[in-house]
């Protein structure tokens, strides 16, 4: 048995041109990896017919740093801190992925002052996350005020997490066994706050880009997916909703305290452009409604269980836990010795990384300005596609 | 892309009614709560979960994770590996039409990879974890980019990192690393002139 390796260098290569002076060549041409509409650096290669793009073949690696060899190196509690380097618009999460699968091999129950909190916290940077994306998939169609609108709120947001935290993206606040920290004393209020402003905010975002012509016509029937091609692409989180798969771990699994409020799950029926748009702006409103539920309740209690345990050793055996990021699925894979404070594997399952891939599936045959919508309305973060 | 489609005929049309009790979603078998003593942590449960009976029992060519798992767990050998995985993906009670994650564990001690894959489904919203063994100095294994589309890209990234060749993959190339990187970094023997290597001992001394 041979298997053939192939190299990128000869994936691009287009062959001759036959001999009829008629026949149209298809061409490669590089986009990225400094193209701004690539959101960091992500580089495609395109198959181009004209203006029709045949196949667009993503090309990874430009900010691979080795996070998981990494991790192999070091301890549970210091691997979450590398983790909010990966998807940055939803550090807390990814921290919570690390906590949560520790916390599920140690078999640890956590107050409800810790999950509300978590959830809490989740839910804001949810909601930060989908307004930035907002903001860009408006600036990657040509209108730039909604990247003025979506950062202005977002920063609003921020704040609140550099009161209690210290930082405003890489925060590293969950952490295995609990909080880095208790709430800052202001935090209910300024959460309330920030419903007060941005839920009206959110009609005003709709009724500035979600009307508007032009979005409607780049965003409709643009980069459809159908259920089973989502599903067989293993793509997770708004972008599978909008396909018409109702998989929210949220909803399906509940952790933290999801299993505890009410909420609904968007989920799309078309699975074009515009439904992934729909499904983001519906779930800012229900992030909201999820704090609104907690905020005022939230339990007194430890929002660390005890003293953080010098050591943390997980038991032999392979361990697993998921949840549900602001795109998609991220899963913590580890494989544990159980003698050594450090895994013998430990692997992110990033939703990027499974997402990314759908952007062939979605472009081949359509105009290369679609591409530039396709890729705004899969809200990718390179970093965590890469580690 | 023809052959690829008969594993969807399950798929929910009306996916807002899919049964939403965590109860039923086998992927967090939650433990009872017990306090955190390790002496109690190290007793396993002699009988594996139910899923994994099940699947046992269904296809012949599976048989229950030998180690430690806290998720449904079968191991098979790397012939039976594409039958089983198309057996799982097409039978109805299973339907396991996601390939949730793909990824290898270096068991150097044994000279072996471990190769797992994590199976969801939409309709049981059950998970199942497939293992297989290859050897480290031959590790050859058939792809199954033609059950799942994103295990292209799912077995390109263990190429990458682990070295594991995939037989028949349409496109088997790096996709983080250069196309001219020598070695895969991976792997536990992994060495390469930029690494640092720090002798902790040494330090504590």
């Amino acid at each position: 048995m041979a298997v053939k390796i192939s190299t990128l260098e000869e994936r691009i290569s287009v062959p001759a041109e036959g001999d009829n002076p008629l026949n149209t060549q298809e061409y490669f041409i590089n986009m990225g990896p400094q193209h701004p509409a690539t959101h960091g650096v992500l580089r495609l290669m395109l198959k181009l017919d004209g203006e029709t793009v045949r196949e667009v073949i993503p090309v990874l690696g430009y900010i691979h740093r080795g996070i998981e060899k990494i991790g192999e190196h070091q301890t549970y509690r210091q691997f979450v801190h590398l983790t909010d380097r990966c998807d940055y618009l939803s550090a807390m999460m990814n921290n919570w992925a690390v906590s949560l699968m520790v916390e599920k091999a140690m078999q640890t129950q956590l107050n409800d002052r810790i999950e509300y909190i978590r959830t809490i916290m989740a839910e804001l940077e949810r909601i930060q996350s989908h307004m930035l994306w907002w903001g860009v998939l408006g600036m990657d169609l040509g209108a730039f005020t909604p990247f003025l609108y979506g950062f202005r709120d977002r920063e609003m947001i921020t704040d609140i997490f550099e009161e209690t935290i210290g930082c405003r993206l890489t925060m590293n606040y969950i952490q295995p066994g609990g909080l880095m920290d208790d709430i800052h004393p202001n935090f209910v209020k300024r959460v309330k706050d920030v419903i007060a402003y941005a839920k009206p905010k959110i009609d005003e975002y709709e009724e500035l880009l979600s009307g508007n012509v032009i979005i409607q016509e780049r965003l409709r029937n643009v980069g459809t997916i159908t259920a089973e091609q989502a599903t067989s692409l293993g793509v997770t989180g708004p972008v599978l909703r909008a396909s018409g798969v109702a998989l929210d771990l949220r909803r399906v699994a509940p952790y933290g305290a999801y299993g505890q409020v009410d909420f609904e799950v968007a989920v799309g029926s078309v699975g074009d452009c515009w439904d992934r748009y729909w499904v983001r702006v519906e779930e800012i409103r229900q992030s909201f409604r999820i704090i609104e539920q907690l905020i005022d309740n939230i339990p007194a209690g430890k929002t660390m269980l005890s003293k953080p345990a010098k050591k943390i050793i997980l038991p032999e055996g392979s361990h697993y836990a998921q949840l549900e990021t602001a795109r998609g699925i991220l899963g913590i894979y580890a494989v544990s010795d159980g003698k050594s404070e450090n895994p013998v594997r430990i692997h992110m399952r990033s939703p990027n990384y499974h997402n990314v891939w759908s952007v062939d599936a979605m472009t081949r045959n359509a105009r290369i300005g679609d591409l530039v919508a396709n890729i705004s309305s899969l809200d990718i973060v390179v970093p965590d596609i890469d580690r | 892309m023809t052959e690829k489609s008969p594993q969807d005929n399950k798929h929910p049309e009306k996916p807002a009614q899919q049964p939403s009790t965590p109860e039923s979603s086998a992927p967090k078998p939650t433990p009872p709560p017990a306090p955190a003593k390790p002496e109690e942590q190290v007793e396993k449960p002699p009988q594996p979960p139910e899923l994994t009976l099940k699947v046992c029992a269904a296809i012949s060519e599976c048989k229950p994770y030998s180690a430690a798992s806290d998720c449904p767990t079968v191991e098979v050998i790397p012939e039976n590996l594409v039958k089983v995985l198309t057996a799982l993906r097409d039978n109805q009670d299973f339907a396991f039409s996601m390939l949730m994650d793909h990824t290898a564990v270096d068991r150097i001690e044994d000279g072996k990879f471990e190769l797992v894959y994590r199976l969801y489904s939409l309709t049981t919203l059950s998970m199942l974890l497939v293992s297989t063994k290859i050897p480290r100095d031959k590790p050859i294994i058939p792809t199954v980019s033609h059950l799942w589309d994103i295990a292209e890209w799912q077995e390109r990234e263990v190429y990458d990192l682990f070295g594991v060749l995939y037989d028949n993959h349409p496109d088997l190339r790096r996709v983080f690393l250069e196309d001219d990187w020598v070695g895969f970094p991976l792997r536990k023997d992994y060495k390469d002139d930029f690494m640092l290597t720090l002798d902790i001992d040494s330090l504590r001394e």
